[in-house]
């Protein structure tokens, strides 16, 4: 076969289930303590400091790394219960969640000794915020057109240039970036690009917030002038950084948060449409439940294989796909079929306010972390086809 | 599934490898792959692996045969292997021995009922039944007055108006009118149609996701050697788009389909609403990713594969007709949104994330 894909049905382990009576047990009392609304999807314009820290006095950042940087050396499967149930519940993560899925990894993997111990451990406790830094003005999808340099100066760089689109750079402690230390070769135009760590709020660093459609300004405009980097922030190989991106990828792509970003409509519909639900909302609402679960069977496969030590690529790239088209689609589907449910019904103004949230949220949700056409390009070579 | 490690799904594969080459089926007008086919089929004990050896099977376990049910879908295999598998199962169920030879099963519609009379005679109408007419005997889901009975009947018996699915397969109208059974006797407790109904589901989940399979397969192989354009089409990022979304079809179909006969292997009843959401969400998300996957399969191959000489209408329209086969996925979704419902909202979660 040329193109043998793999999504064995493999099920979360039932630790993983004593697990997710603690998590909901949690988010409850957190929910009736009023740090968040379940009710309200706009998670990220909610930033809750006291909130991140709970997370992280429970164990629940950093789940599995070694415990001497302040992990928890859990399994990846018991962190994907966490990360599931705490995004059905939109509980507040963004504060944490960057450094959890992906500068933790990176850091882990080629920090130094010294900046492992000092960062993990605060990452871990719910306490350092980080973004990424990839896009520019002029390079998105093509990551390797990244003009921001970095200069060799004495015991370090000096960095010039602008990050665009870089999700919560205005809160953040810390960014991973990608800078330009050498221009690229006639034989491959990867070259040239070095993975740095950087400490935002600092001088040589200004952040600018950028409005959204959906009324949000979570991304930012984040420009570099003569901003020193020290030696020992430099992560991995200089010039060598289009080696390390890939690995992580596969956990970046495939988890469920390419695929439930929307899903509270789906909850608030099957409330609206009430126990004794008409045909056309039956049906509806019966396609949708065999898609997300079709999607969560395919996300979880994902996790088993890379629990195993397998490289998924190919998979993991097409759970974000079909993820992403999905809940991108969802609250349009929703949409149609909430078109006849009783006027008076008691969620109508919840249901309304989400939708019109989800059906502007929709457009990033194939954009952020990868687009559609990337995946495609990612699927396509997997096959055979580039 | 390990398919590759597996003894069963091996011999079944070289079987089909052997005897129903899709292009040597295609080709072959008048059928006659079909009786060496058969019989190497049943000489294997695959057509009754689902039955104990004590019932005259073969006493696969169940993961062994819907690991077969996968190949059968990717060899696109249209002899009732699937419907003598289903039916061995069903008499099975009420320790009922199967005869050797083809069978199939009744009803296969939830929609239809077979009536059991005080005097022990059957009576009723099933549609769209797979294959009855190349049956020899039909295992039937009857209704009687002290509950579900099931029931070994000869199909000489029974009134068969032929009738044909998109791809050309036998799917007939079976009238019961009186009949005396051959063997009869009471479905265990909790059997009723909804869990005939939802194994056949299975059973067509898995072939469909087989044939998806081999369509992209097919499709993939196709695109890098078709020359348009002065280049393969496989360069153009149109081609490519459209062979990835396939890609992403295929994976779905195979996902849930898969991830429901782990979950009937290992589950003894049906009337479990965890069982049930496996069961009709493979059968849904199959049959929708039949419709896209067979749209960008022939987009595609272009003209080519819209030829009868062709192989790639033995894949598509039968994922396409095994869509109707046991409840359709409009039946489904309806049935399984109604339950949520029922459950109401703040369990649905719940529900998902149990599997």
């Amino acid at each position: 076969m040329t193109a043998a894909l793999r999504f064995d049905p493999i099920r979360l382990p039932p630790k993983c289930e004593e697990l997710r009576k603690e998590v909901r047990a949690f988010l409850a009392e957190e929910i009736a303590a009023g740090t968040f609304s379940p009710f309200k999807p706009n998670r990220e314009d909610t930033d809750v400091p006291a909130f991140c820290r709970k997370v992280g006095e429970r164990g629940w950042i950093g789940m599995t790394w070694p415990k001497k940087y302040g992990g928890h050396e859990r399994s990846f499967l018991e962190r994907y219960v966490v990360t599931e149930e705490m995004r059905v519940a939109n509980a507040p993560t963004r504060r944490f969640f960057v450094a959890d899925r992906q500068s933790g990894p990176v850091l882990l993997k080629y920090a130094p000794e010294h900046i492992k111990m000092d960062i993990l451990p605060r990452i871990c406790a719910g306490e350092l915020c980080f973004s990424i830094g990839m896009s520019e003005p002029n390079s998105g999808s093509d990551l390797f057109a990244a003009k921001t340099k970095a200069t060799k100066t004495d015991g370090g760089w000096l960095i010039n240039g602008t990050k665009i689109w870089t999700s919560s750079a205005h809160i953040a402690d810390y960014m991973i970036a990608l800078f330009r230390t050498s221009p690229p070769t006639k034989e491959n135009r990867r070259h040239g690009l070095t993975q740095f760590l950087v400490k935002m709020k600092q001088p040589g660093i200004k952040v600018n917030p950028i409005g959204q459609i959906t009324g949000q300004f979570e991304f930012n405009e984040v420009v570099f002038t003569d901003h020193f980097i020290p030696d020992d922030h430099v992560l991995g190989e200089i010039d060598g950084a289009w080696k390390q991106a890939t690995s992580e990828l596969a956990y970046e792509r495939s988890g469920p948060e390419r695929f439930l970003e929307t899903y509270y409509v789906l909850t608030e519909l099957v409330r609206a449409v009430g126990n004794n639900p008409d045909t056309r909302s039956a049906e509806g609402i019966g396609r949708l439940v065999a898609q997300v679960h079709t999607m969560r069977r395919m996300s979880v496969s994902v996790a088993g294989m890379l629990h195993a030590g397998k490289e998924p690529v190919v998979e993991a790239a097409i759970v974000k796909d079909i993820g992403t088209v999905w809940e991108q689609q969802l609250p349009h589907r929703v949409r149609e079929l909430a078109a006849f449910v009783e006027e008076d019904i008691g969620n109508r103004e919840t249901l309304e306010k989400q939708l019109s949230f989800a059906i502007k949220t929709a457009p990033k949700l194939t954009i952020q972390g990868g687009t559609t056409e990337v995946l495609r390009g990612i699927i396509a070579r997997g096959l055979g086809l580039r | 599934m390990a398919d590759s490690e597996n003894i069963v799904v091996e011999t079944a594969e070289k079987i089909f490898a052997d005897l129903a080459d899709v292009q040597g089926v295609t080709s072959d007008k008048a059928g006659a792959w079909k009786a060496p086919l058969w019989q190497a089929l049943a000489e294997a004990g695959l057509s009754l692996s689902w039955v104990s050896e004590e019932c005259g099977g073969a006493g696969a376990s169940l993961a062994d045969g819907f690991g077969v049910l996968g190949a059968a879908g990717r060899f696109a295999i249209a002899v009732p292997l699937a419907e003598t598998m289903l039916a061995g199962w069903l008499l099975a169920q009420a320790k009922i021995s199967s005869p050797e030879g083809e069978m199939t099963v009744a009803p296969a519609s939830p929609r239809d009922r077979i009536a059991l009379h005080s005097d022990g005679t059957l009576s009723g109408r099933a549609r769209s039944v797979p294959f009855a007419k190349a049956a020899k005997h039909v295992a039937v889901l009857a209704s009687g007055a002290d509950g579900w009975s099931i029931a070994l009947v000869d199909a000489a018996k029974l009134r068969i108006e032929a009738g044909l699915n998109l791809a050309n397969d036998n799917s007939d109208t079976v009238t019961f009118d009186h009949v005396a059974p051959i063997a009869i006797k009471p479905a265990p407790k909790g059997f009723d149609q909804t869990a005939l109904m939802l194994m056949g589901g299975v059973v067509r989940s898995l072939q469909i996701a087989g044939a998806l399979e081999s369509m992209l397969e097919i499709s993939v192989r196709y695109s890098n050697e078709r020359v348009a354009f002065e280049k393969k089409i496989s360069k153009f990022q149109a081609v490519q788009h459209n062979l990835a979304r396939l890609a992403g079809e295929s994976a779905a179909a195979l996902a849930a389909a898969t991830s429901a006969a782990d979950t009937v292997g290992d589950n003894a009843s049906f009337d479990d609403d965890a069982v049930f959401l496996e069961a009709v969400a493979a059968k849904i998300r199959c049959a929708e990713a039949a419709e896209k996957g067979s749209a960008i399969a022939h987009q595609v191959h272009g003209a080519i594969g819209f030829t009868i000489e062709h192989i790639l209408h033995r894949y598509s329209l039968r994922a396409l007709s095994w869509r109707d086969d046991f409840g359709s996925e409009s039946y489904w979704a309806v049935e399984l949104g109604k339950r949520v419902a029922a459950r109401g909202a703040d369990e649905l979660w719940p529900l998902v994330a149990s599997r």
